[in-house]
């Protein structure tokens, strides 16, 4: 029991930076390799507003979604449209934009390097147990869990109760008809992938109040959110959340029972199996 | 064979032989020291391109092959021969790729990227549990009396290898297959050509290819873990080396790696600090700017050269 809890609580947290993902992937249409570079920045911004102003984590949230978001949206802009632009076919384009967020996650990781160096980072905050049915929990984590589900709350309103949210739904669907209903195509997937990054760095800030990273983590963190698209089916926002939480609970009864080596290792064999039995996602139907 | 291929074919047998006499040079510590990275890469990113040139599949698990092979190679050694791993840890390369191949390469390209892009990280983590859980030890001693210029003559043979191989493939029908599934898939499908079975099978030779060259580089450090087996800079490197040459052509990568590896020679003893930093933006570059690779450009001046000369004589 005491280990479901625990998984579940970090599934949430994963929940939000696989739908950041999800927005990029979804929406904009490129499989971004370096968000998990950008939850690294995020963690590196909590660290520093902890340590250098002894404030919460919580605080750089202030400044790490709009600074995400800015961030994200140049890199579409400017890195990506041109590559959207150039791309004769979507194969072209995939692979295009796999090569450059990758190389674009190893720049990252060495201004990372340069920046904070090659050491392990955490700081406490909220180390106190919390009891609930007979067990303890971090109060930590029981925290990033919560904001974690408010922060999905509110995309999930945003995505299915909105007009813009409508209109994001539209392109992930099919970009080409949504240009014909007067989407405005390249500015939706821009937005969308902003706010994919600044979605996936904030989930960044709220792992780092329990967790120990360092300069070149994103990249477990990359693939974990990939495992989770994939396995929700990509676009599809429960599935992506129920996926989440598959996985985190599978990591926590590794960890616990296993070794806590071992969380990447149980995520591949998610993955196999997804591949194996479910390729189209839990809640997808076969598209033959 | 044509009577061209006959003088391609002697033409590289002989450049070959001359590289060979490379240890036998005044002050070759330093200059095997050089050229052992460089010819390497050169395999590496030639078997990387052997598959995903044709097929566009980018495959990120180069570390992971190479890290098999070379991390083998310490407790291979307790019970065989030296001569003996290299066979096998071609064969652990080779079934390690299929198992990847069997799970993705049935579906779309996107789950092969995925699957490799973490492949390198996750088998360090189960040797390590391994290790400390049922072995005691991390990391192994590599006792075998193999020195540089042994190093140097194997990665050699393997280069060869790789290009005997490469072109063999390229005129056989797998060779013919993978052409057309590179450029359409569902056409290949629907002419008949097992589409999963090619694309696994020339994965398989290219992860072989990098657990031997894994295995082959290991004799240089005295002791290996994890961490300095799997390195991912390693895929990252042979991808870059790879697109930079060109990889639509065998000779490709050979013109991106030699350039790269000198390049690179002098930026990790001046900039240590940004090593990982500069890599991103050579990708960035090599990406954006030339899509199609050394080789790619190489040939359009040679085309449109030949073009011109022809109009000349026309006029």
């Amino acid at each position: 029991m005491q280990i479901l809890i625990t998984g579940i609580l970090l599934g949430g947290v994963y929940a939000i930076v696989a739908m950041g993902l999800s927005l990029q992937y979804g929406v904009a249409r490129i499989m971004n390799l370096a968000s998990g570079e950008m939850l690294v920045a995020g963690a590196f911004a909590a660290f520093w507003v902890v340590m250098a102003h002894s404030f919460s984590p919580y605080v750089a949230l202030l400044w790490v979604v709009p600074g995400a978001f800015v961030f994200n949206w140049l890199i579409y802009r400017y890195l990506l449209l041109p590559l959207v632009r150039r791309a004769k076919s979507r194969g072209q384009l995939e692979v295009d934009s796999i090569l450059v967020t990758f190389g674009l996650s190893f720049a990252l990781v060495g201004i990372f390097l340069m920046v904070f160096g090659g050491s392990f980072f955490n700081y406490s905050y909220l180390s106190r147990p919390v009891e609930f049915m007979g067990s303890r929990y971090g109060l930590n984590r029981v925290v990033a869990f919560w904001i974690a589900v408010a922060i999905c709350a509110a995309l999930w309103y945003w995505i299915h109760y909105t007009r813009s949210g409508m209109a994001i739904r539209a392109v992930s669907v099919d970009p080409v008809s949504a240009g014909l209903v007067a989407i405005d195509v390249p500015r939706m997937s821009t937005f969308a992938f902003a706010l994919g990054g600044a979605v996936a760095a904030s989930g960044g800030v709220l792992l780092s109040t329990f967790l120990t990273f360092d300069a070149s983590v994103g990249i477990v963190f990359t693939m974990k959110a990939l495992i989770i698209v994939i396995m929700g089916g990509v676009g599809d926002m429960r599935g992506a959340i129920v996926a989440a939480l598959v996985l985190g609970m599978t990591e926590t009864v590794v960890a616990r029972l296993v070794d806590p080596g071992l969380t990447l290792a149980s995520a591949y064999l998610l993955f196999v199996l997804v591949l194996l039995f479910r390729p189209q996602g839990l809640f997808g139907r076969s598209t033959t | 064979m044509t009577r061209k291929e006959v003088i391609y074919a002697v033409l590289v047998l002989a450049a070959f032989a001359v590289l060979a006499f490379i240890p036998s040079l005044p002050n070759s510590a330093a200059v095997l020291s050089l050229v052992i990275p460089i010819t390497m890469y050169t395999v590496l990113a030639t078997s990387w391109a052997l598959f995903s040139g044709p097929t566009h599949y980018i495959s990120l698990a180069t570390a992971a092959f190479y890290g098999v092979g070379a991390y083998m190679m310490a407790p291979a050694l307790e019970v065989m021969p030296y001569w003996m791993v290299l066979p096998i840890a071609a064969l652990s390369g080779a079934l390690l790729a299929a198992l990847v191949g069997a799970m993705t390469l049935r579906l779309s390209g996107v789950y092969f990227v995925i699957f490799t892009l973490g492949l390198a990280e996750m088998v360090r983590q189960v040797i390590t549990w391994y290790q400390n859980n049922f072995a005691g030890t991390r990391g192994n001693y590599v006792f075998v009396d193999i020195n540089d210029a042994q190093i140097y003559w194997q990665l050699l043979a393997l280069a060869l290898l790789v290009y005997l191989v490469g072109w063999l493939i390229n005129r056989s029908r797998l060779g013919f297959a993978i052409r057309i599934i590179g450029n359409d898939e569902l056409v290949a499908r629907h002419s008949g050509i097992n589409t999963a079975r090619a694309k696994i099978l020339l994965f398989m030779v290219s992860g072989a290819f990098a657990a031997v060259v894994g295995a082959v580089m290991t004799p240089r450090f005295v002791y290996i873990e994890p961490a300095m087996a799997f390195n991912p800079e390693v895929s990252f490197l042979v991808v870059i080396m790879a697109l930079l040459g060109g990889v639509h052509r065998l000779w490709g990568p050979l013109v991106g790696a030699i350039p790269f590896a000198l390049t690179w020679e002098v930026i990790a003893s001046n900039f240590p600090a940004q090593t990982v930093l500069l890599m991103g933006i050579a990708f960035l570059l090599v990406v954006y700017y030339i899509p199609s690779g050394v080789a790619g450009i190489m040939e359009k001046v040679y085309f449109r050269a030949r073009q011109q000369r022809r109009e000349v004589s026309h006029g």
